[in-house]
């Protein structure tokens, strides 16, 4: 007897606890919302806007850009990525003006129209390349809120509109990420959650996670 | 089996291949041209590259399919008498030790001086990071590089087949 009343005692206080600490807890999950807003521009229905939506969609969308087969061709440097570690091509085949390499270095010339089959080959896509020289489009070392910010940005983005971005989700050479061949890791989520995700993110207002 | 029309060195071919089967495969079994290497099969050293449409390619990657209706440049069709500038400066310096890798060699340098006339030695070694030698000849490759630059601009041409 004496121990039920005990374990109802603690339940009691258990829940005093909860519902003290329920604004602090709403505060902080309306702090993660209150993001700047990347986009305002045309794309964008005003009724559509949801920043809580579009701040988890973009989450998921950021996990897939990090990842190898996303990162590793928007590096830092001049230099592709290759691996799941994201080291540097070997031979260090360079970005060349049109991201397409240079001299008797350039993608084509190894990176066939598709996948070459067997351990360690060329993985491919007919227009294999990095983004160019003169809009590098780094993802690696991005954290969230930047990546979101450089992908609306027309400046930043390969002069993209939003009706763009949302085609590229389809584009061949983003779809390669999860076709990628001989052993290579595929990105963390499907493809069609990711395009889910990049269309929620968008359609919702493009918002940028916190800094 | 299909019949995959090409050029090669200026000749044209009909050649009776696997459409998967490797460009290198091709072009030494079926066109019989032998100067264009084996190395490792997985566009990993540069003995195989040959010039499609100009560019430097590996011919052991590249599928014959890829070649259909273009053209290809070989170790043999680079020049008819051995007088393109980096075959004459190799000559001159006399850069391969074992030789096996140097058409390789040879093709990829050809597309360097075509597109950097007067490449640094940056340029050769980004050009060039592609071409493996087990030899070492490295030092001569780039020496020689050099030299076929100068001797393109003392006679005022470069490399008009690709």
């Amino acid at each position: 007897m004496r121990e039920n009343i005990k374990t109802v005692a603690v339940l009691i206080a258990i829940g005093f606890i909860i519902v003290a600490m329920a604004p602090e807890f709403r505060n902080h999950q309306e702090d993660a919302i209150q993001e700047e807003l990347t986009y305002t521009g045309d794309g964008i229905l005003d009724s559509k806007k949801d920043s809580a939506a579009s701040v988890k969609a973009f989450a998921s969308v950021y996990k897939v850009l990090m990842s190898p087969r996303c990162m590793n061709c928007h590096p830092s440097g001049d230099v592709p990525l290759q691996g799941d570690d994201s080291h540097l091509h070997t031979m260090l085949p360079r970005r060349g003006k049109d991201g397409k390499g240079l001299y008797a270095m350039k993608c084509g010339n190894c990176h066939q129209p598709t996948n070459t089959a067997g351990l360690n080959t060329p993985p491919g896509n007919p227009n294999w390349h990095l983004p160019p020289g003169d809009m590098k489009m780094v993802f690696q070392g991005k954290t969230a809120h930047e990546l979101a910010k450089q992908i609306v940005d027309p400046k930043l983005n390969g002069h993209k509109s939003m009706e763009k971005l949302l085609e590229h989700v389809s584009d061949t050479l983003v779809l390669w990420g999860w076709n990628p061949g001989e052993e290579r890791t595929k990105p963390p989520l499907p493809y069609e959650e990711f395009k889910k995700a990049w269309t929620t993110w968008i359609e919702t207002g493009a918002y940028a996670p916190k800094k | 089996m299909s019949i995959i029309s090409c050029k090669i060195n200026d000749k044209e071919y009909k050649l009776e291949a696997d459409p998967e089967m490797p460009l290198l495969w091709a072009i030494r079994d079926v066109a019989k041209l032998k100067g264009t290497k084996f190395g490792c099969g997985v566009a990993q050293c540069g003995a195989c590259v040959v010039h499609l449409n100009g560019e430097a390619v590996r011919s052991c990657v590249t599928k014959v399919k890829r070649a259909e209706g273009q053209n290809i440049v070989t170790i043999e069709g680079l020049s008819e008498d051995n007088s393109h500038p980096v075959q004459r400066a190799w000559q001159e310096i006399d850069v391969p030790q074992c030789g096996y890798c140097h058409s390789g060699q040879i093709m990829s340098a050809a597309v360097l001086l075509r597109e950097k006339p007067n490449p640094t030695d940056e340029d050769i070694d980004i050009a060039m990071a592609g071409n493996l030698c087990r030899c070492g000849t490295y030092p001569r490759i780039r020496k020689a590089i050099h030299m076929a630059a100068e001797m393109q601009r003392k006679n005022g041409k470069s490399s008009k087949k690709i």
